[in-house]
């Protein structure tokens, strides 16, 4: 069910559009983008919604069905408890209200809609008025998040293999009844970077809390968006379009783009754009309206009779809210406060690597060596296995001066493959720092060889004093085969 | 009848007795009815379908286990037939539909799987009207079924088929099923006791549906207590339908024998059919006549007003039209049954429901479809379901001061083919049913004398939420002194 | 269900069904009528509509409708998929249902538009 209308939340949504202005460059001046996102999530359960059929990703057509989820005369559906835990769990970290629900048919004839209504929820969804925090700080107001049953699939095969073409179509099972959470946002969305932020923080969320496996490329997360465009600073809502189809985080950004660019378009040549639903072509780059009949939808909801309410009891909210994990946004704020940069700590909650930097910090490592290590040398298999306190040990010895930076990269990279500590690891390479002493008359030795780079060295130009200072520690550097520390030698320089 | 003849050799519990006995072989049982069917359906046309040779091998089984010492249930060899909407996997299920007159469904609907646990024996799939729409089963695309006793008339609806093979002795028992109706007015008109359930208290699964919150599965007898006996083996919860009451089932035979001194019994006023011209007189007299011979034996009967009554039929045919054209939508051409040529899929699916659907169904997809559009909803099927919330408070009210309630089964005896034409008057058969289709409670219909043409009439017991226990207390007195 | 408009046509003065409305409302339901069966379907529709109108004689206040008449609520399944060979065999059995199969999958004529 995708066609629930965005009830306006005029204060919510200023709010936001306030706090974050337009993403400017893509509109012409004077204009911003209002943008709401429906994302259907398929959860991760064993069966489907109402049917004992597998819930599995691909598979020979028609292999995951039985009797209930191809709709067969006679049967009936009954609710899948894991389903609705998960729905619940979604809930609650989108900081939803979840309570009484019931559940309502959509009825339309298509052919890949086993009954030819769909199962879902209209006037009374599981979860409603929430809201989602997204890493650039920015609050996107949820208006519902409801279940559903999830359509089989209808391809067209004709002459060209398009829709209307002549030939034929065939109808494939075996997607019926899986049981999808339709989470509408509400319009606070300000452009198409922040569709996807608000699209990939949902999606780790999701993931994170182990709803849905989030494979976009397998359709277990799907985008509509619904576009409209106002003059900047105006609380106005105008007519939206809700474009469908947009199943990649890149086509999110342009379909959104191309559409609001298409009703500016439309506004300053004196016309306005009518209330349907479009398509996003992705190789053309546009958007095509549907080819739905001409006459409007009417769905006929009712209360679906075969069903029966779900009341969840506090008890049961309360157990599912304490088995929550935490949630990407408080993983972040945890290395924040540790002085982490926002994007450090974003890359590394974005590797699940955030707990083993976390307990290296608090057992006395650098927090910025921490996260550059985990930007720079983690993103290789097997960096989760690290142990934390060799992690922290390594780190030490580096700032400690015990290994140059050189050093530590390489002893980090046969941590991951072999388990080792950084202390065995450095002695078998033979990494000892060089005392200074030793250091000391190198440096003068070289010094001593090289009067003219000395001299320029010395020549008060900037450019001259970097360029023979890099000169100089190349030298040492080559001298001590990369075991000098390159701080020291400048120093001594 | 009467219940010393419930352990009659035909009887439901005659021949379990027997063939659990080893008296009796469940296939000689079997062969009996069946010969009777060769020799008389051709005229009555209870049956869409005659399932002899399983018939034969189920009851072959049956013998073989008595004869092995084996345990076996408490309907050892009775031959039962299902009326032709319940899912028998391996054998057409047609709904008396062209849209499904070739379906075979892949599985068993739960009450068929517990009839064959108990030992029953499947002798066929009778006619109804179409999608159990209908009231005297002249719906039916495959013709009509004749009533056993005066083959000019209707045997009722939409159960007609299930009624006449008890009627006719084709079978001991039968399943109909009862969304306004269609299980008590039969019964009533072929002169058997027809019960509808407690909404939840029997499985729907494998029912194919009409109105999914009216639906019931019942059983059709000649007696009390093989009805009690046949409730006793399909009722209880079904973890495959969500509406399935999940508490254990309490047996109701063993609560026959109780009387009834001192219950409560009060007559609906508004359904009595006095002062109502719609009502043949006998009718109204046999209701009359039931309430005295109750008060004969210790009852305190007296009558009651319950004003929402009448409203029945008013929000039945909103509701289950409403629910119907939903549930009939899936007839479509794509997956099962029927289909017509078309150059697109819309196309098709349309020419395929409009051969496939008579005009009966058609009448009530377009209006619940009616009822349940944009602007009308409120108006209609909304206000319809707001009504029948009204209708349980109040009869949960008067459960308060009554045991159980009384009214005719049916305004009138089995009809001529033909009489009631015009949809609305045939509607209006229902009026004493429906009530406790929309409030979920029991009830059933109980011969009770006869009327015009000396064909019999039948007098409906109702009783509270999960009242069978009393209600059949009631239905067995009333069968002991039934003229 | 609240979110559905009031009625237009509601009250003791409903106004009469039209050819027209059953005409849309077959379209709705995927049938097809002739000429004569539009005629006489409006009708018959339109007499039932007539007996619908007594639901306004009773005064509904604020009662809610009724969901199950049993008042039941949280049936739930277990999250177990049925697999094997019964699973396998009742699948085979509907797929043979099928009017047109070809590659394991129901042939329908092209399928005009997009699904809502
Ligand atoms: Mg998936
Ligand atoms: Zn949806």
């Amino acid at each position: 069910m995708t066609d629930t209308v965005n009830a306006p939340d005029t204060a919510l949504h200023t709010a936001t559009a306030r706090q974050l202005g337009h993403e400017p460059g893509l509109l012409p001046d004077g204009w911003e983008m209002v943008i709401g996102l429906e994302v259907h999530a398929e959860l991760a359960t064993e069966s489907k919604m109402f049917s004992p059929a597998p819930n599995r990703f691909g598979g020979e057509p028609n292999t995951n069905v039985h009797p209930v989820c191809l709709g067969l005369p006679g049967t009936l559906p009954v609710v899948n408890r894991k389903a609705v835990e998960l729905s619940i769990r979604v809930g609650l970290a989108l900081n939803c209200t979840v309570g009484r629900c019931i559940w309502a048919r959509k009825n339309y004839f298509y052919p890949d809609m086993a009954k030819d209504y769909q199962i879902s929820q209209y006037d009374q969804p599981l979860n409603v008025d929430g809201h989602l925090e997204l890493p650039s700080g920015a609050v996107i107001g949820i208006e519902r998040a409801h279940m559903e049953e999830d359509a089989g699939k209808t391809v067209h095969v004709g002459a060209d293999g398009r829709i209307n073409s002549a030939g034929y179509s065939l109808v494939d099972y075996n997607r019926a009844g899986v049981p999808l959470l339709e989470i509408v946002s509400r319009p606070d969305i300000s452009g198409p970077e922040q569709a996807k932020e608000y699209v990939e923080e949902l999606r780790s969320i999701l993931v994170a809390i182990g709803a849905s496996d989030g494979k976009m490329e397998e359709g277990s997360l799907r985008v509509d968006a619904n576009v409209s465009v106002r003059p900047v600073g105006s609380n106005e809502l105008r007519t939206r379009c809700e474009v469908k189809n947009v199943n990649s985080l890149r086509s999110i950004g342009r379909a959104i783009t191309y559409e609001a660019q298409r009703h500016v378009q439309l506004y300053e040549s004196g016309e306005a754009p009518i209330q349907e639903t479009r398509h996003w072509d992705e190789e053309a780059g546009r958007t095509r309206p549907g080819r739905s009949k001409e006459e409007a939808e009417d769905y006929r909801y009712f209360a679906d009779p075969d069903l029966v309410p779900i009341d969840p009891s506090p008890e049961w909210i309360a157990e599912i809210a304490a088995s929550l994990p935490a949630l990407p946004k408080e993983r972040r704020d945890a290395l924040i406060e540790r002085g982490g940069s926002p994007e450090e700590a974003a890359i590394a909650v974005g590797r699940a690597l955030d707990a083993l930097a976390l307990a290296a910090i608090d057992a006395g490592a650098d927090a910025d060596r921490v996260l550059t290590h985990v930007r720079n040398n983690l993103a290789v298999d097997g960096a989760e296995t690290l142990d934390a306190s060799d992690f922290a040990e390594l780190v030490k010895m580096e700032t400690g001066g015990a290994l140059t930076a050189t050093q530590a990269k390489q002893v980090l990279a046969e941590m991951v493959e072999t388990g080792n500590d950084p202390a065995s690891i450095a002695a078998a390479r033979g990494f000892e720092a060089m005392d200074t002493g030793e250091l000391e008359s190198l440096v003068d030795q070289l010094i001593a060889e090289h009067p003219d780079e000395w001299a320029r060295f010395n020549s008060g130009d900037d450019g001259d004093r970097k360029r023979m200072q890099g000169f100089f520690t190349g030298q040492i550097m080559k001298a001590t085969k990369g075991q000098a520390d390159g701080k020291i030698v400048n120093q001594l320089l | 009848m009467n219940s010393a003849q419930s352990a009659d050799l035909d009887s439901v519990i005659g021949i379990a007795q027997a063939v659990r006995a080893g008296e009796r072989s469940a296939v000689d049982v079997l062969e009996q009815h069946l010969a009777r069917i060769s020799e008389r359906d051709g005229d009555i046309a209870a049956f869409n379908t005659v399932t002899d040779d399983a018939a034969r091998q189920q009851a072959g089984a049956i013998d073989a286990s008595v004869q092995a010492g084996e345990t076996v249930g408490p309907l050892a060899g009775v031959p039962i037939a299902l009326k032709d909407n319940m899912c028998t996997r391996g054998v057409t299920t047609t709904c008396s539909s062209r849209i499904l007159e070739h379906w075979v469904p892949p599985y068993d609907a739960t009450v068929v799987e517990r009839l064959a646990a108990a030992g029953a024996v499947i002798v066929g799939k009778t006619n109804l009207d179409e999608f159990a729409m209908g009231s005297s089963t002249e719906n039916s695309a495959f013709g009509p079924t004749r009533n056993p006793l005066d083959t000019s008339r209707v045997p009722g609806g939409s159960s007609g088929g299930s009624a006449a093979a008890v009627a006719a002795g084709f079978a001991a028992a039968s399943l109909g099923s009862d969304t306004g109706g269609s299980i008590r007015q039969p019964a009533a008109l072929c002169g058997l006791v027809g019960m509808k359930p407690t909404y939840g208290a029997v499985s729907r699964y494998g029912l194919v549906a009409f109105a999914s919150s009216l639906d019931q599965i019942g059983p059709f007898t000649r007696t009390v207590a093989e009805s009690a006996a046949i409730y006793d083996v399909i009722a209880g919860p079904d973890p495959r339908d969500s509406t399935s009451i999940p508490q254990p089932h309490a047996a109701v035979t063993t609560a026959l024998g109780e009387g009834i001194d001192g219950l409560r019994v009060g007559v609906i006023t508004e359904l009595s059919g006095r002062g109502n011209d719609a009502f043949e007189p006998e009718v109204t007299e046999a209701t009359v006549a039931a309430a005295e011979a109750l008060s004969g034996i210790g009852a305190k009967v007296e009558d009651v007003s319950i004003p929402t009554a009448v409203a029945g039929l008013s929000a039945y045919y909103m509701i289950a039209p409403a629910e119907a054209s939903s549930n009939l939508a899936r007839y479509d051409g794509v997956r099962y049954g029927l289909r017509e040529p078309g150059p697109n899929t819309a196309s098709m699916m349309a020419a395929s429901r409009t051969a496939g659907f008579g005009d009966e169904v058609k009448r009530r997809i377009m209006l619940g479809t009616y009822a349940l559009s944009a602007g009308y909803y409120d108006a209609f099927y909304g206000k319809a379901q707001r009504i029948r919330t009204l209708m349980i408070q109040e009869f949960d009210r008067v459960y308060e001061d009554f045991d159980v309630l009384l009214s005719p089964t049916s305004p009138c005896v089995a009809f001529e083919f033909g009489a009631k034409a015009d949809p609305v008057t045939m509607y209006y058969n229902d009026v004493c049913t429906i009530p406790s289709n929309l409030t979920g409670h029991p009830a059933i219909s109980v011969p009770f004398g006869t009327g015009a043409h000396g064909l019999p009439v039948g007098v409906q017991v109702l009783a509270p939420m999960l009242g069978e226990p009393v209600m059949y207390r009631v239905a067995a007195a009333l069968e002991g002194m039934a003229p | 269900m609240s979110s559905h408009d009031e009625t237009p046509g509601a009250g003791a003065t409903r106004a009469h069904l039209t050819t027209d409305d059953v005409a849309k409302v077959a379209k709705l339901a995927l049938l097809e009528l002739s000429e004569d069966e539009l005629n006489t379907f409006t009708g018959q529709l339109d007499a039932v509509l007539d007996l619908a109108e007594q639901l306004n004689e009773f005064d509904i206040g604020d009662v809610p409708p009724t969901a199950h008449p049993f008042g039941l609520v949280n049936v739930f399944r277990d999250d177990v998929a049925a697999v094997g060979h019964d699973a396998e065999v009742m699948r085979e059995e509907a797929l043979a249902a099928g009017p047109e199969v070809e590659a394991h999958q129901f042939k329908v004529p092209p399928a005009l538009g997009e699904a809502p």
